[in-house]
C-alpha cells in the first residue's frame, strides 16, 4: 500500500503536481534503505537533492564600508582648499579703496558722519578756549599772590620795628 | 541599518543564493564570487532594503539575473567545471563510491538542463520554495513553471533510468 502510494506520488512528481509536503514524503522514502527495486534509480536523485541542500556558503563577505577611509582622504583635500581660500580671498577683495569705490548712499553717510564729528570737535575746541581764559585768570591770581607776599614782607618789617 | 541587522537579515538565505549561483555557474569559485557580489549589492543598498517586500525573493531574482549575465559575458567563457566533494555517511567504501558516482551523475544530468529548468529545479527540489514564490522570483506564471519543472523532472528521470539500466557511467 505504501508502495502504491509512492508510485502515485512519483507519477504526480514527474508531472510537477506534488505539493511540498508530498515531496518531503518522497525524500523521506528514498532516504530509507528499503526502496522498491523498480524505483531504485530515483534514489540518487533524491539523495542528491538532500545533499545539495546542505551545501553552505562559507566565505566571509567584507561588509566594512570603505567610506571611512575615503572620508579621511577628502578631509585633507578640504583642508588644503580652505587654506588656499584663506590666503587668496583677502588679496582678491582687500585692495585699498577710495571714496569713489563706494555707492552714493555710502558716500553720503560718510560725509554726514564726517560733518557730525567735525561739529563735535569744534565744540571741544570751544571748551578748550574757555579753559584757556581760566588759565589766564589763574596767572592773574598768581600775580596777585606775589603782590600779597610783598605785603606780608612789609608787615614783617613793621613788626620788627615795633619790637625795637 | 547596522551590520549586525544586515547579517541577521541575510543569514537565512545566503546559502540559497550561493547554491543557486553554483547551480548556474558550476564552479565553486565563480559561485562564491557571485554570492559575494550579490551580498555586497544588498549591503550597498541597505537603506532601500526596507522597501522590498520580500528580501529573500528579491535576492534570488538578483542572483538569477546576475548569474545569467555572467554566463552570457565573455569572462565566463572559460568557466571551470569543479565538483565539490560530496560527503556520504556510514556505508561501505564500495557503496560509498557507487553512491557518490550516481549522485555525481545526477549533478551532471542537471548541468545538461537548460538554464531555466535548472533554476526551477534548484528552487523547487533543493530549496523547496512553493510555486507562488518561484513565480515571483522568476516573473513567470505558475503554469509555465509547472510545465518547465515537469519537463526537467522527466528529462532527469529518463537519463537516470538509462544510466541505471544500462550502466552507462
Amino acid at each position: 500500500m505504501v508502495l502504491n502510494n509512492i508510485d502515485k506520488l512519483i507519477e504526480k512528481y514527474n508531472n510537477a503536481e506534488t505539493s511540498l509536503k508530498e515531496e518531503a514524503q518522497l525524500r523521506a522514502y528514498f532516504k530509507s534503505d528499503n526502496v522498491a527495486p523498480h524505483l531504485e534509480h530515483y534514489k540518487p536523485l533524491f539523495q542528491y537533492f538532500s545533499m545539495a541542500q546542505e551545501e553552505q556558503y562559507t566565505k566571509d563577505v567584507p561588509l566594512k564600508p570603505k567610506n571611512r577611509t575615503v572620508f579621511y582622504q577628502w578631509i585633507s583635500v578640504a583642508a588644503v582648499a580652505i587654506l588656499m581660500l584663506g590666503i587668496f580671498i583677502p588679496n582678491w577683495f582687500g585692495g585699498p579703496k577710495t571714496l569713489a569705490d563706494y555707492s552714493q548712499e555710502e558716500q553720503e553717510m560718510y560725509l554726514e558722519a564726517k560733518e557730525a564729528l567735525a561739529m563735535l570737535s569744534n565744540n571741544f575746541n570751544q571748551g578748550t578756549t574757555s579753559i584757556n581764559t581760566l588759565n589766564l585768570a589763574s596767572e592773574n591770581f598768581n600775580v596777585g599772590l606775589e603782590k600779597a607776599n610783598h605785603i606780608t614782607e612789609f608787615s614783617e618789617t613793621t613788626n620788627k620795628l615795633l619790637k625795637n | 541599518m547596522k551590520q549586525a541587522d544586515f547579517v541577521s537579515l541575510v543569514m537565512p538565505f545566503k546559502d540559497k543564493v550561493f547554491r543557486l549561483a553554483k547551480r548556474l555557474l558550476v564552479s565553486r569559485e565563480e559561485a562564491e564570487d557571485a554570492t559575494q557580489e550579490i551580498l555586497l549589492k544588498l549591503w550597498r543598498n541597505k537603506e532601500k532594503i526596507g522597501e522590498y517586500k520580500n528580501v529573500e525573493a528579491f535576492s534570488m531574482t538578483m542572483t538569477k539575473n546576475f548569474c545569467l549575465d555572467r554566463l552570457k559575458s565573455k569572462q565566463a567563457q572559460n568557466l571551470k567545471i569543479v565538483h565539490s566533494n560530496y560527503t556520504d555517511s556510514n556505508s561501505s567504501l564500495q557503496k560509498q563510491v557507487e553512491a557518490k558516482d550516481s549522485i555525481d551523475w545526477v549533478s551532471k544530468i542537471m548541468e545538461e538542463l537548460p538554464e531555466q529548468q535548472k533554476i526551477i529545479v534548484q528552487l523547487r527540489d533543493i530549496e523547496q520554495y512553493d510555486f507562488a514564490e518561484i513565480s515571483k522570483m522568476l516573473d513567470m506564471n505558475e503554469t509555465a513553471i509547472r510545465v518547465a519543472l515537469s519537463r526537467a523532472r522527466k528529462t532527469i528521470r529518463e537519463k537516470l533510468t538509462n544510466t541505471h539500466s544500462y550502466g552507462i557511467k
